[in-house]
């Protein structure tokens, strides 16, 4: 019998949360370390991870091809034009922004919460934040139609005498989003430092302690540092924090603040909040499953994890089932005849089957999360996160179609179709993403090893021996 | 001119962090100050033992207000000085509109001086410590603890410190020396 069905069999006693251990049993400092760095340092890379590599560099191959043709041509390869401007492009943006907010709230707000169990997860997520921030990042400079001069968004000292103009959510949201990538990053690397210091003594050849030796910068874990450490990672939470929320309202405040029906809604920032993380856990279980049964992480990762990021996915997604209650209520309380068009077109329009998928992916499949089996049940809470997955890129395809292809002229009403182009980069992004990650899990500590060890019982004075 | 003293410190080994931390109090109590010790996790029990205090919450601080006042210059000088535009009859300096990036600009300034803030107290990067002199420290980054009271520590006495530290049974007391 393996530890998963062991554990599996363990845990019929009536309050689940309780009895799911955070860690497995048996393990000591020594276990912790060899199993998180023999991944990277002594054991085989297994045939699943150059499986998904070969695949993600087929996918970037495309994404190649894509960009190019984009920075040759121009937008007009995509399927855009007037009045639907905002095609794949804008969707993309917020569906992979979307996904890094999970990574940010599970590091940050869990550890000011006090949240034990999240330290097996957060490097990991962590990294999936800042891949998918990258990725996310990509699609507005595609889209502005000339790359190359990106940097006009920012405010520096030009001889055209011109600059941004700090009244538009678009000009926060370069700020926004920079601002978050960075901290991230920051906040990531500060959590991999220690363990950075301990792949360096683990090192069994030279190149491996020497890159790892420059990249934990000396780190020798004395008490001064800890310290620090402690000190820092707390005030970099406190300050994520409020940073995570603000990433996604500013977001969502680049389609409020256009007066189109569809758009112009107050619910906006805590919807779109809701549904970042919504989707961001789904990324998370998409991740973590493969990942332990790939690597044997039963121990590490266990059910009260899996059972954990699933309540959280049902919390959210409850309150975007809420928010899609309460868009047409308003639409119909406000007597709006614009409004109330807006409503019934996504609803019975020519996009009427992206919002019924909506529907089915995010409100109703997520309700299987009620039962405990199932979220302790590895396949279907697969499946599950990628259905919520899809369910939230077609979610911000259809608020961003459905809103612009039938404004307030009929004259002006068009239809949206996507083009080959537009497939292929959308495709090629989430190669970029497995590409980043799978390079990340083979080459730094994908779990915090440092965090887990102080959840061993023996790691507090006291608390016995590790024999 | 004077050159280093070839002796760094004493180090007690121990594989078990309550020894460490009787280790550590103990030595504090005998009124050594120059003692550090090493572990593979942060130990909180050492916090009330080892000095804690910081500066980094102040760092942290200035560079939020820091990050602060350079957003609000920055947005106050583009839009009411440098380039001025009439968007729908609003005033010039329309700070609410200023808000969200002063926002992100403190936090943003706040996290770089936290994570620069930290490495300089830290003292990193430092690609090489007395410590790593012992080949056995390759465990404080796994799962052996070790307590360092330094020769520069006035009450430092070879023998004395040894015996000190010997009474906590460690796995072994080490000589560490500075080259």
């Amino acid at each position: 019998m393996t530890v998963a069905e062991k554990q599996r069999h363990s845990v019929r006693e009536p309050d689940p949360d309780v009895s799911l251990p955070v860690i497995g049993a048996s393990q000591t400092f020594e276990t912790v370390t060899e199993q998180i760095s023999s991944v990277i340092l002594s054991r085989k890379t297994p045939w699943p991870w150059w499986a998904t590599f070969g695949f993600a560099l087929f996918l970037v191959g495309g994404f190649t091809v894509a960009v190019t043709w984009v920075f040759a041509k121009g937008v007009g390869i995509w399927g855009i034009e007037v009045p639907v401007a905002w095609g794949f492009a804008i969707t993309n943006f917020v569906w992979w922004i979307g996904i890094g907010h999970a990574g940010t709230l599970i590091s940050a707000f869990l550890l000011l919460l006090n949240q034990s169990w999240r330290s097996s997860i957060n490097r990991f997520a962590e990294a999936m934040t800042i891949f998918a921030v990258m990725c996310a990042g990509m699609f507005p400079l595609l889209h502005l139609g000339r790359p190359w001069v990106f940097y006009w968004l920012l405010p520096y000292p030009n001889t055209m005498t011109i600059q941004p103009q700090f009244r538009s959510p678009l000009v926060w949201d370069v700020f926004a989003v920079s601002t978050y990538f960075t901290v991230s990053l920051l906040f990531w690397y500060l959590g991999m430092i220690p363990d950075l210091g301990t792949l360096r003594d683990q090192a069994k050849n030279r190149f491996a302690y020497g890159f790892y030796g420059v990249l934990s910068w000396g780190w020798r874990g004395s008490h001064r540092h800890w310290h620090l450490h402690e000190t820092a990672s707390i005030l970099l939470a406190g300050l994520a924090t409020p940073l995570v929320l603000s990433v996604h309202t500013v977001v969502s405040f680049d389609f409020t603040i256009a007066i189109l029906p569809g758009w112009h809604s107050t619910i906006f920032p805590p919807y779109f909040v809701a549904g970042a993380i919504f989707s961001g856990f789904a990324m998370v279980l998409a991740l973590a499953i493969p990942i332990r049964a790939v690597y044997g992480l039963h121990n590490l990762l266990t059910e009260r994890h899996l059972n954990n990021c699933a309540k959280l996915m049902l919390a959210t997604g409850l309150i975007v089932a809420y928010t899609y209650v309460i868009e047409p209520f308003t639409a119909w309380y406000s007597g709006n005849q614009f409004e109330m068009y807006m409503v019934h077109n996504r609803a019975f329009g020519p996009y009427a089957w992206s919002f019924w998928t909506v529907i089915f992916c995010n409100v109703a499949v997520p309700q299987l999360l009620w039962f405990y089996k199932i979220r302790i049940s590895p396949k279907p809470l697969f499946a599950i996160s990628i259905a919520i997955l899809y369910g939230m890129w077609l979610e911000r395809y259809m608020i961003i179609i459905t809103a612009l292809h039938r404004d307030f002229v009929p004259s002006a009403w068009s239809n949206f179709i996507a083009t080959a182009w537009d497939n292929i980069t959308l495709y090629g992004s989430i190669g970029v993403f497995i590409l980043l990650f799978m390079l990340f899990i083979r080459f730094l500590p994908m779990i915090s090893m440092y965090e887990v060890r102080t959840l061993l019982p023996f790691s507090k004075p006291g608390g016995g021996s590790q024999k | 001119m004077t050159y280093p003293a070839p002796l760094y410190g004493l180090v007690a080994e121990f594989d078990d962090p309550s020894q460490l931390v009787d280790a550590a109090r103990a030595a504090r109590d005998m009124g050594y100050r120059n003692v550090d010790a090493y572990t593979p996790y942060p130990v909180k029990a050492l916090d009330e033992i080892l000095e804690g205090k910081s500066w980094l919450p102040l760092i942290v601080l200035i560079g939020g207000i820091l990050g602060f006042l350079t957003a609000w210059s920055m947005e106050y000088y583009i839009a009411v000085i440098d380039y001025p535009t009439n968007i729908g009859g609003r005033p010039l300096n329309s700070w609410p509109s200023f808000i969200v990036i002063m926002f992100e600009l403190t936090v943003l300034f706040a996290s770089v001086f936290a994570f620069f803030g930290m490495l300089a107290l830290c003292g990193l990067p430092l690609p090489h410590h007395p410590m790593f002199n012992l080949r056995r420290f390759a465990r404080a980054s796994s799962d052996h603890f070790f307590l360092c009271i330094e020769a520069r520590d006035p009450h430092f006495e070879v023998d004395a410190t040894t015996k000190l530290l010997n009474t906590f049974e460690p796995l072994q007391v080490w000589e560490v020396d500075n080259d």
